[in-house]
């Protein structure tokens, strides 16, 4: 029970009417979506809106501003945030709800880079604080061509819309922070000339997935793992990001991308950081994120000439995917001809600490794969000594622990078990968990979880700047090392499991899972 | 006994055959396609008049995606003297070929009164072990409900529909102390009590939680518990000590003390409402300062009055569950835990004395 406290401990003391809520107070809100109009926006940010809405999730005050260089009234805007709502909202729109979120809505129109901009926002942001007698927190996402995000962050900080007294400020960046570590260092300086760190939510979808932060409860939740996580127990670590898709309209963002910028320097590694991070003394942004940043700084950026010995780019050729004939990258639309962008990335990295040394962790990721697959496979190293006969069957195999992001989110164990029968045979059979089976709430939406943590400034799923330019470290000179091959690229065939090329990367008594 | 598709029925049955039954039902399912595979959340014990069987099955399957993974139905005909049972194990649909597709099963049991005062013994083989089962009985039956206490860890009521709030709350609290008890009146008062801990979040409100001088709900004529049970909370969070409120036209009056003055209690019956529950909430404080919040279009009508007499009107988002998704809540919150049910309902009683 609470009691009351005196009067000076009043106004400090922590609101003793959230105890016990499952929804906790977040501060009154503006969000300003710069690229309001945008793809992002009307897919993702305004459907996750609508939902946290539906759900009372939003702060009890809130306001959304758009602003993008298309030309519309605040009706026009409304009316198109409706129509993006109703199209790709996960759940049934109620239009009552749906006309709370909208009916205050206002857009603010012109270029980013055009300093007007910000003086109408400033003047929108004060007069809806006037209206509500309230200093509202402001919340500014950056849903553009990543080439902005400076330019907004300085226009931001040049109107003085970068700090205001009362209210806190932050900043949501989607990716990618840069396309290389020079870009990455640079983008990051220019938002810490204007902001401090603590204002700066570095989204990467991946750390709002249900099941990527499973990673850390299965870890550390329980007794039964933990003890075994480590090289006298683990022999290798396989993370894989299949996708059966192509590129599909892509082709402009993609091909100056490829594989190993769009899904390795960040969604993967950010799989492997969880995987391999130490215990945080707590699960506050700070303790969380140091023990991630460490785990990158154990692993050795490679040098020149070891890139072409521990990662392996490839493209995918034509092939036939669940029984229909697909073109070969080089033959998509917009594709050029002499594109030399990898679709498929494989690398054997190594965690070069007391926990991992010696222990190969090999991630690949691909395009026009064999299937959708995300997953992260343990395997232990064998029993020492095998008293059983074992003629006749496939034998003991060693355990493989499997944390499987998508589809059928779950972890299956691998264990050897007694053929029936009057022998002693074994075979490797298989635990499998479903959280499907076990957990009746749906998922939410990545960015509902998201957008909810930045307006309530919690940073714990967010990368950090020296998070950011560490992944970069590690995979900068394989960028670097790639641009500059001049020899054909190795193929694939779409559909398949991927280049055969990839199979160098394995040490010795191991091999790729299939996929 | 026959099995037909997914469905196994059998008429003057057993617990045990019923089992079988289930299991075969599992098995065949599974040999069908290896992509069934059995949801494994939680038992759902269900004690219903079978009169209202078709209302029951209707209100559980609006629940969406909270399904108990295995339902046992247990449809009361006081005359019965036999079990009659249907089994049924139903997949939902997989979004993708490669996707799983989850089963629930559900078991409808006719029986008779005679069987309430022993219903453990009929359920327990029934229930899937190892998963926590919650029982809830809508029509009354207590002694069915008291026979599961042994085997259920988890009891789900509604004190709305009870017709007496104080008998109500007696025996909430009577179950609490064998079971966990999730009460759908307390989950009505949900979205009320964090709005209100929302309106007292920001700094310069949260000091004059301590100064509320005032505060009248406003419910529905048949929820007087969730509008006492949504005043307990608030009294042992601020840690006040309410007394006994008393009845005057209609409506409940009482006080409580808190440390620096004394506070008004009302509960006021709303008429006009149709969903059971809460319909508004209004908050004085000492310092002149008030804060209300009213059902509106779209989710709460918030309004401010500060001490200079400007008042400001806005919307607080949120849909309304509906009664479905009441009942849906109350089981997934069968699998959390709110400690702060207790101590307002221990509140709730003081003031009904």
């Amino acid at each position: 029970m609470a009691t009351a406290p005196s009067k000076a401990e009043e106004s400090e003391q922590e609101n003793p009417l959230a105890e016990g809520l499952e929804r906790l107070p977040v501060h009154p809100t503006i969000l300003t979506i710069f690229g309001a109009t945008g793809d992002l926006a009307k897919r993702k940010l305004l459907p996750a809106l609508y939902n946290l809405a539906h759900e009372g999730a939003l702060p009890e005050r809130f306001n959304l501003i758009g602003v993008s260089r298309g030309e519309l009234s605040d009706e026009e805007f409304r009316a198109q945030a409706k129509e993006s709502i109703e199209e790709f909202s996960r759940r049934k729109v109620d239009p009552k709800v749906l006309s709370a979120l909208l009916d205050g809505a206002r857009y603010v129109t012109g270029s980013f880079d055009d300093g007007t901009v910000y003086d109408r926002l400033d003047a929108a942001t004060k007069e809806l604080d006037d209206e509500a007698g309230i200093v509202y927190n402001r919340a500014y996402y950056l849903s553009t061509a990543p080439s902005f995000f400076p330019v907004i962050v300085g226009q931001l900080g040049a109107h003085g819309l970068d700090h205001k007294q009362g209210s806190e400020v932050r900043v949501v960046i989607e990716k990618p922070i840069g396309t290389n570590l020079s870009e990455a260092r640079h983008l990051n300086s220019a938002v810490l000339d204007v902001l401090d760190e603590d204002q700066v939510f570095r989204i990467d979808h991946y750390l709002g997935k249900e099941t990527v932060q499973n990673v850390m409860a299965f870890r550390f939740a329980n007794g039964l793992f933990e003890p075994i996580w480590n090289r006298n127990f683990i022999d290798y670590v396989q993370i894989t990001a299949a996708e059966d898709i192509g590129i599909g309209s892509r082709a402009g963002y993609y091909d100056t991308s490829g594989a190993l910028r769009d899904l390795v320097q960040n969604h993967m590694l950010q799989l492997l950081t969880l995987l391999c991070m130490e215990p945080p003394v707590s699960f506050s942004a700070h303790a969380v994120r140091d023990e991630k940043v460490k785990v990158l700084h154990a692993i050795d950026p490679p040098t020149p000439e070891q890139v072409s010995r521990i990662a392996v780019p490839a493209r995918y050729d034509s092939g036939v995917v669940a029984g229909e004939e697909v073109k070969g990258y080089l033959e998509e639309d917009d594709v050029p001809e002499d594109s030399s962008t990898e679709t498929y990335a494989a690398l054997r990295l190594r965690v070069d600490n007391w926990r991992w040394a010696g222990v190969p962790i090999y991630l690949r990721a691909g395009k026009r794969l064999a299937r959708k697959v995300t997953e992260i496979a343990v395997t232990l190293k064998p029993v020492p000594h095998l008293a059983f006969q074992h003629e006749g069957s496939v034998g003991v195999q060693p355990n493989q622990i499997v944390l499987t992001m998508q589809p059928n989110e779950g972890v299956s164990i691998s264990i050897g078990a007694k053929i029936p029968g009057t022998r002693m045979r074994i075979r490797p059979v298989n635990m499998q968990f479903l959280y499907g089976t076990a957990f009746m709430s749906e998922s939410p939406e990545a960015y509902e979880r998201l957008i909810m943590d930045a307006m309530r400034g919690d940073a714990t799923l967010f990368t950090r700047d020296d998070e950011v330019e560490a992944q970069w470290t590690i995979i900068d000179p394989i960028v670097q090392a790639w641009g500059s091959q001049s020899g054909p690229i190795a193929t694939y065939a779409a559909g398949s499991g991927g280049p055969g090329e990839a199979d160098a990367l394995l040490e010795p008594g191991h091999s790729w899972r299939a996929i | 006994m026959q099995m037909s598709g997914s469905v196994w029925a059998a008429q003057d049955t057993t617990p045990a055959q019923i089992e079988t039954g289930l299991r075969d039902l599992l098995r065949e399912r599974h040999a069908r396609s290896e992509a069934y595979v059995p949801a494994r959340v939680l038992n759902l014990v269900v004690v219903a008049d079978r009169e209202w069987r078709g209302e029951i099955q209707n209100r559980l399957d609006q629940v969406g995606r909270y399904h108990a993974s295995r339902t046992i139905l247990c449809c009361v005909e006081p005359g019965q003297d036999t079990i009659d049972a249907w089994a049924t194990a139903e997949g939902e649909r997989a979004s993708s070929p490669t996707d799983v597709s989850i089963l629930h099963e559900q078991v409808v049991l006719d029986i008779g009164s005679k069987h309430l005062e022993h219903l453990e013994t009929i359920v327990d083989p029934l229930v899937v072990t190892d998963l926590p089962t919650l029982v809830w009985s809508p029509h009354g039956h207590p002694e069915a409900v008291d026979a599961m206490l042994d085997l259920a860890q988890i009891v789900l009521i509604d004190s709305v529909h009870e017709p007496d709030p104080a008998g109500a709350l007696r025996r909430a609290q009577q179950l609490s102390e064998r079971a966990y008890v999730v009460d759908l009146a307390w989950l009505r008062s949900t979205p009320w009590r964090e709005r209100v801990a929302f309106a007292f979040d920001p700094m310069q409100w949260r000091g004059e939680l301590w100064k509320i001088s005032s505060v009248t709900v406003k419910h529905r004529p048949d929820s007087r518990a969730a509008g006492l049970l949504f005043l307990g909370w608030l009294a042992k969070r601020l840690g006040w000590e309410p007394g006994s409120m008393l009845s005057q036209n209609g409506a409940l009056h009482g006080i409580a003390h808190a440390r620096r003055q004394d506070v008004k209690l009302r509960l006021e019956p709303d008429e006009t409402i149709n969903a059971p529950g809460l319909a508004g909430v209004a908050i004085e404080t000492a310092s002149g300062l008030s804060a209300s919040l009213d059902r509106g279009s779209g989710g709460l009508t918030a309004r401010r009055r500060l001490r200079d007499g400007l008042e400001r009107e806005w919307t607080v988002m949120g849909a309304s569950r509906g009664e479905a998704g009441i009942l849906g809540e109350g089981i997934r919150q069968a699998m959390l835990r709110d400690k702060t049910y207790g101590p307002a309902l221990s509140a709730a009683q003081a003031m009904l004395g």
